[in-house]
């Protein structure tokens, strides 16, 4: 596929309800390849745009039943295989002993995958993004709700495209480089 | 006129009829929340009071360095500690530093998955303290080891002299408890400043400041997919921390209680020290939410709202620690068990009845002021009622320690513990320690959650027409 020449197209809105009806029209308009930028999360967005939900969750169920594993095995491992003590003539295989470590390893493993999950799931660390090319994003983390059209969308026409962001009543549309 | 300024014009209307103060002060729009949060950071030059304050706390934090030096050099001989008082103040003041550590969890999971919103304002900088106070605590076990270079064979990891941990000690459930708890309280902080690092890179004017905003921030950028995940993540790890918070002060309680030590080995112990916990904890955040806010001028944000809740928990928590102290003096009579009734009949009337008593003036007593409206809303009042919980905290833990263990079954073992100046100089050490890092927490990274203020807003309402 030969490179686009910029990487799309990218409308301004003043109030976080503009942005959530321009990204429903851009569903509706049948744009795939497009995201929308708001200062803070907008639960109504994720509905506007159709995302399915992630499967961020299970990362985090297995990330919890591996760790929960991992720390009970562990135990089992020293206390009766490799290194069995007669601790007061408690039984090698103390269960009720054992879950401590087994709950806190279960959290462990769970909330470091729901960290690094998050991360990957939504790629980053990202040294550099197109979308930082528009001077005016800056504002995305202040005050600002931005919606960018991409132009790697089967539907993208660059003046088909530009004319419909007009039609949104953004306060300005600009072109976003590569 | 300022176009940012115009677009959301918040209304006065959400102030509630009942004339309780508003969690936001009304006037404020996504622009000025951002700028007035984000400049305490970005401003060039520090403060006259900061560097004060920083530089005392700095003096303090070497003082720690020096008696840690010491202890190093000579051995935990030159603390208070001996036969038959083995637990002095590393143990005392560890338990302490990690109940403060309590409220700043509590804040930033329990009171997320309760939707109590009224904590968007302080969650950050309780989470700071809880960071800073586990490390503070962290120290203490380490050091009382005796050998603390040795502190890593408390992990199980292979070895050449084929030796492992022992899994049915409360002190190795310590170790995974109290690093699980340091690692996620961590990674929830980071994950929480990341929407706002990236603010900051964006607002930021110098190069510098401009590149390690942007490195922490990792390229975030605000997209509604990314947005997602995040708040995602955020809800999961609130409901990983819930139950981790309660089982981390559980743990350090099963310290005590899995002994038979008179005193110790009591069923209460694990609810009891997770109320104290977070009863201690909101009580150093309100003592350090106080002079916050009026220094920087963060009164709009938190406002008598916040302070009457935290307020109300402490009154609710303080009650549960009240019932704590009254089951151990019941159940001491209830066991008919003589070294039960000898240890609660010390603690009254024995040599170190003048802490027992102030303990109960500092926790029972005082605390039952709240019940006052104009208690709770009166700031200095409630301020000098934290810093006399905090002290009440401290001595509670003086005494389940000190008093437990000085005169046990034997009379002949009987014996008196007091600290040492290197016991005074490593807590009053470990005081500078957590105040240095709060300074520079305070200058380098929002001490608000920016984007979880900008919610609070009137205008964040993406219901409303357009």
């Amino acid at each position: 596929m030969t490179k686009k020449p910029i990487y799309g197209l990218m409308a301004e809105f003043e109030s976080p309800a503009a942005l959530v009806e321009a990204a429903r029209k851009t569903t509706q308009a049948g744009y795939r390849n497009f995201d929308a930028y708001s200062p803070y999360p907008i639960e109504e967005l994720h509905e506007a745009m159709e995302h399915r939900r992630g499967y961020l969750p299970l990362i985090v169920l297995i990330g919890g039943i591996v760790g929960g594993l991992s720390g009970y095995l562990l135990q089992y491992w020293v206390s009766v295989i490799n290194y069995p003590l007669n601790i007061g003539g408690r039984p090698l295989h103390s269960m009720p002993a054992f879950i401590p470590v087994t709950f806190e390893m279960t959290i462990l493993a769970a909330g470091i995958a729901a960290v690094l999950g998050m991360l990957a799931v939504n790629g980053l660390p990202m040294p550099y993004h197109p979308v930082f090319n528009v001077p005016r994003f800056a504002l995305a983390s202040r005050s600002r709700f931005f919606l960018c059209i991409e132009s790697a969308d089967p539907r993208f026409e660059h003046h088909e495209t530009a004319r419909f962001l007009e039609s949104l009543a953004p306060r300005e549309v600009s072109e976003v480089a590569h | 006129m300022d176009i940012e300024q115009e677009a959301q014009r918040p209304s006065t209307e959400d102030v509630p009829a009942r004339q309780r103060p508003p969690v936001i002060e009304p006037g404020h729009t996504f622009a000025s929340v951002t700028d007035k949060i984000s400049a305490i950071v970005l401003t060039r030059g520090l403060r006259w009071g900061w560097v004060i304050g920083f530089g005392a706390a700095f003096l303090l934090t070497m003082a720690l360095l020096f008696s840690i030096a010491y202890l190093v050099a000579v051995g935990i001989g030159i603390w208070g500690v001996n036969v038959p008082v083995g637990w002095g103040f590393a143990i005392v003041n560890f338990v302490w530093w990690i109940g403060i550590g309590h409220a700043g969890t509590l804040i930033s999971a329990i009171l997320l998955l309760l939707r109590q919103s009224w904590r968007n304002s302080i969650n950050r900088f309780a989470e700071a303290m809880t960071l800073f106070a586990v490390a503070c605590a962290g120290l203490y076990p380490i050091l009382h080891l005796g050998r603390p270079w040795l502190a890593y064979w408390l992990f199980p990891y292979p070895n050449t002299m084929s030796l492992w941990p022992q899994f049915r000690s409360p002190l190795i459930w310590d170790v995974f408890a109290v690093s699980t708890y340091a690692t996620i309280s961590l990674l929830f902080w980071y994950v929480g400043l990341i929407p706002d690092l990236a603010t900051l890179r964006d607002r930021a004017e110098h190069r510098f400041a401009k590149s390690f905003y942007g490195i922490l921030a990792m390229g975030w950028r605000g997209s509604a997919r990314h947005w997602e995940q995040y708040e995602m993540a955020s809800l999961l790890l609130a409901g990983l921390a819930t139950p981790l918070v309660v089982s981390v002060h559980t743990v350090v309680s099963f310290d005590f209680a899995i002994s038979i030590i008179p005193g110790w080995h009591a069923t209460v112990f694990p609810p009891y020290f997770v109320a104290g916990a977070i009863y201690s904890g909101f009580a150093m955040v309100m003592t350090l939410a106080i002079p916050l806010r009026k220094m920087y001028g963060l009164e709009d944000f938190i406002t008598l709202r916040h302070l009457q809740n935290m307020a109300k928990i402490m009154l609710a928590t303080g009650l549960i620690v009240a019932y704590g102290y009254m089951i151990e003096t019941f159940m001491a009579w209830y066991s008919a068990n003589e070294y039960e009734r000898f240890m609660i009949w010390n603690r009254m009337t024995g040599p170190y009845r003048p802490f027992y008593w102030s303990l109960m003036l500092c926790n029972v007593v005082t605390p039952q002021l709240l019940w006052l409206g104009k208690v709770r809303s009166s700031v200095p009042a409630l301020f000098v009622i934290a810093i006399i919980v905090n002290i009440g905290m401290w001595l509670e833990r003086f005494v389940i320690v000190i008093t437990s263990l000085h005169r046990d079954f034997l009379p002949s073992s009987w014996g008196m513990y007091w600290p040492t100046i290197w016991d005074w100089s490593t807590f009053i050490g470990t005081i500078g320690l957590f105040l240095a890092l709060l300074f520079l927490f305070i200058r380098f990274l929002p001490m608000i959650s920016i984007f979880e203020m900008r919610l609070l807003l009137p205008g964040a309402d993406a219901k409303e027409k357009p």
